[in-house]
């Protein structure tokens, strides 16, 4: 008995693959209608922030060379304005349900990348980004809950998803042209 | 060790291994619960790159999965080294995506149908015009939930 189970034992440790099903969870736009891509335009230029990426894997942020290590902390300045700088997104007080009041930024991060940039620095750059929003998420649980948001119950955490929103635009398809 | 030693009257009894096929049953019964048998040939190379905010799928059955990547050495004669899309367990282009999808999809029940997540595994080296075109059909066939493969791991920018 103990012989056949040792041999089946065998034969699934043999076979099983632990592929962990892991990675960067994204939920794609859908296609605009014709009347959304009016809209589209009105959406203040203050509040978006253009970040770039191209054929050479060179980052712009903002119109501005950067490496993707500072792309972090623009992004959360970006996000959280913490001066009311007239050219960072406007914050708008909305009421959240549970929480109350709470100014949440209208600042959309649109990411844009040519056709030969490669799809690691594409990662990288996208992670950087989720983690900029993780980082003000966490803070905001600190202050609020005194806890981290992946410690907060289900609940918490969709108030904590509505105050800080994750705006990340992965834009129309358009050739970043190489400078 | 010297109070493994002691040396009572009798000694120490042997470790009986009656409860021995339990324990292998139980281990066996763990694996065979958590294999997930590969159903499908990789016929492009795939390393994914690393980061470090990943999530879980939680619910692998709802995964469909698109390989992108550089044929591997026996396909390469044929297909060349250029990266293609791999679906199911062929080579596959752009315009098949479709009706993968739409068969994906057919092979759901009902309620699961807006919970069916994409997830597009491609090699770190691959050029994003490729997987441009991928996401732009994918929102076409509005399978608008993906996820983009990628590894534990990678530094982390201070």
């Amino acid at each position: 008995m103990a012989d056949i189970s040792f041999l089946m034992l065998i034969f699934f440790l043999m076979v099983t693959t632990m592929d962990k099903e892991e990675g960067l969870s994204r939920r794609l736009p859908p296609i605009p209608t014709e009347e959304q891509k009016v809209e589209d335009q009105k959406v203040n230029r203050r509040n978006i922030i253009q970040v770039k990426i191209n054929s050479n894997d060179r980052l712009f942020a903002g119109n501005e060379l950067m490496d993707v290590s500072q792309l972090k902390d623009k992004i959360k300045e970006f996000l959280t304005n913490p001066n009311d700088d007239p050219n960072l997104p406007e914050r708008e007080m909305k009421p959240i349900e549970g929480f109350g009041e709470y100014p949440v930024s209208k600042g959309v991060i649109s990411l844009q990348n040519d056709r030969g940039t490669t799809y690691s620095k594409y990662i990288e750059v996208q992670n950087e980004l989720i983690r900029a929003v993780n980082e003000i998420r966490d803070e905001f649980s600190m202050i609020n809950y005194g806890k981290k948001y992946a410690k907060l119950d289900e609940d918490r955490q969709e108030i904590v998803r509505k105050c800080i929103p994750q705006n990340i635009s992965e834009a129309e398809p358009k050739d970043v042209k190489k400078r | 060790m010297a109070k493994f030693i002691k040396s009572d009257k009798g000694g120490i009894p042997g470790i009986s291994t009656a409860s021995l096929p339990d324990i292998v049953f139980m281990i066996l019964m763990f694996f065979m619960v958590s294999t997930s048998m590969r159903q499908t040939d990789r016929k492009v190379l795939v390393s994914m790159p690393a980061a470090s905010e990943i999530a879980k799928l939680e619910r692998k059955d709802l995964a469909s999965y698109i390989y992108i990547g550089q044929p591997t050495m026996q396909y390469q004669s044929q297909y060349g080294t250029d990266s293609r899309i791999q679906l199911n367990d062929a080579f596959r282009t752009i315009d098949d995506i479709r009706d993968f999808i739409a068969s994906e999809r057919e092979n759901l029940s009902e309620a699961d149908r807006p919970f069916m997540t994409v997830s597009i595994k491609a090699d770190k080296d691959t050029r994003m015009g490729i997987i441009t075109d991928v996401k732009q059909e994918l929102r076409r066939c509005s399978a608008l939930k993906i996820m983009y493969g990628a590894r534990k791991g990678g530094e982390v920018h201070k």
